[in-house]
């Protein structure tokens, strides 16, 4: 409710900065006009929000996998841990801008390197929050399990795993942000369609209502996965409220 | 409490001496110690601290041996290497199965009270499936007046049932030897006397060999069949008290007064 009042009175200030203001409306259009582009350019944008919705969704699901994966190889192996967390860190310090292009021309103009891209930036906070979840049971519980005669990978399915996993959704959030940048720099640097790719035709077009609209609709697919894995979280961990304040002392 | 008569018979019989022990489920430890790497910042200032130094006792078959002591005095490594989760330095110790009960409960959050009592049937070498999990720890969860709690998420009980249904689950693991690291300690002190209350009608029903850590002296004297004593750095015992008192002990008694005050003494606390 809050936010929705914030934007209508971030809109009103915009439209009378547009409307009132020395700037050309070609350069900054009124929200009237994007929300006019909105609509009369609505099968155009539909489709490349379903190209770049599906991209995203996909490389989710890739960071997904390889994150939990990679979260519980460390967490049960600290030789894994101590070798692979250097370079999960040199991971996000790769400029996606420059390679972008590099990926393109190595795997091609179609949805593969955009899963890379995605892949690459979503997995970081997905394999972070995830291992800070394993590593976070307490070590008491622990030790009895040790004395409830539990196998590590008995303790691993009943305590560590669920543990874990209000941690993997925190990482999962901040990555759904993350990727939905992800996909457009990669769409960017080679694609025939997307919003990103939209985006790259629009502006040197001046065509700056059609732009901030291809823009409106990738806030809201973030927003929209946002709240999509909330839900999820609440219906599968209706206990995470509870604990997340005394979890992690 | 319906348990009431029960436990009274059960506990008179356990007073009687001499105890026909079977010593498969006695715990025995002969001069044991127990160092650790000291804390120090660097390497070479880290002095061996011994948590334990030429520990010997014997607690047999279902009884109740209860420890106190100032903390660093060892307690919660005698409960470690009872549990065989560490492994003595010098001597020799020897326990049948012990389970661990932790200071908190430790309750997971996302299981009902009834599948965390059940916890410990669910894994081993023979795991239940968890209908039948539940139905074994069903019939405990009335008999240990937690009845209607079954479905209750943790976050919905009270200190008190929240203990209660870790001791549950402790004594569920089916195991011997309890080792309990003050499991009262984290309760307010109305709620701890009726948990020792219950913990007395519990074992009553479900006797068990009991080594119990406390830094209370009074609830070392009120649950204890013996109470030993330890002292810190290094971690050794001081005194051995028998309490030969009928059950269930008043704290106002006066016979548990003077006990207290001879524990107080063997601590150096000064009455």
């Amino acid at each position: 409710m809050r936010a929705a009042l914030l934007v209508l009175i971030a809109l009103g200030g915009w439209e009378a900065l547009a409307r009132l203001g020395s700037i050309d409306l070609l350069i900054l259009p009124a929200p009237d006009q994007v929300a006019s582009a909105l609509y009369d350019d609505r099968s155009l944008l539909w489709h490349n929000l379903a190209v770049t919705g599906g991209e995203v969704l996909l490389g989710i699901a890739v960071a997904l996998v390889l994150g939990v994966l990679c979260a519980f190889a460390m967490h049960l192996s600290p030789t894994l841990r101590g070798a692979l967390y250097p370079l999960l860190v040199g991971s996000q310090a790769i400029p996606i801008v420059v390679i972008a292009p590099l990926l393109v021309l190595l795997l091609g103009f179609d949805i593969r390197p955009k899963l890379v891209i995605i892949a690459l930036v979503c997995f970081f906070p997905i394999a972070v929050t995830t291992l800070d979840g394993l590593a976070g049971v307490d070590r008491e519980l622990l030790k009895l399990m040790r004395t409830l005669d539990a196998s590590r990978a008995q303790t691993l399915r009943r305590v560590e795993a669920p543990a874990a996993l209000p941690g993997l959704f925190s990482g999962a959030k901040v990555a759904v942000a993350v990727a939905v940048i992800g996909a457009v720099l990669a769409e960017q640097a080679g694609s025939s369609d997307g919003l990103g790719h939209l985006l790259l035709q629009a502006i040197p077009q001046l065509d700056t209502a059609r732009a901030y609209a291809a823009v409106v609709l990738l806030a809201a697919l973030g927003i929209a996965l946002f709240a999509g894995l909330t839900l999820a979280e609440r219906h599968t961990l209706p206990w995470a409220d509870r604990v997340r304040g005394d979890q992690r002392t | 409490m319906p348990a009431e008569g029960a436990m009274k018979t059960a506990l008179e019989a356990s007073v009687q001496e001499p105890r026909i022990v079977n010593s498969s489920a006695a715990i025995e430890l002969e001069g044991v110690t127990r160092r650790f790497a000291g804390g120090g910042r660097r390497r070479a200032r880290r002095e061996p601290v011994t948590a334990l130094e030429g520990l010997s006792l014997r607690v047999a078959e279902h009884e109740l041996v209860a420890v106190v002591g100032p903390s660093g005095c060892g307690k919660s490594t005698l409960l470690e290497l009872t549990c065989g989760l560490q492994q003595p330095d010098a001597g020799r110790l020897r326990s049948p199965p012990a389970v661990y009960m932790p200071q908190r409960d430790l309750l997971l959050p996302w299981l009902s009270a009834l599948d965390n009592a059940a916890l410990p049937l669910r894994v081993g070498a023979h795991p239940a499936s968890r209908a039948q999990a539940r139905a074994r720890a069903l019939p405990a969860f009335a008999e240990f007046g937690l009845g209607g709690f079954e479905h209750a998420m943790a976050h919905e009980l009270s200190g008190g049932m929240r203990q209660r249904v870790a001791f549950l689950r402790t004594l569920l693991a089916g195991k011997p030897v309890l080792a309990l690291d003050e499991p009262f300690a984290a309760l307010d002190a109305l709620t701890r006397q009726e948990m020792q209350r219950w913990l007395e009608s519990a074992l009553a029903r479900e006797p068990r060999t009991v080594l119990l850590v406390t830094h209370d002296v009074e609830e070392a004297v009120v649950l204890g069949d013996r109470v030993i004593v330890l002292a810190p750095r290094p971690g050794r015992a001081v005194a051995e008290l028998s309490i030969d008192l009928s059950r269930p002990r008043r704290r106002t008694d006066p016979a548990v007064l003077a006990l207290r005050e001879r524990a107080l003494d063997a601590l150096g606390v000064p009455s």
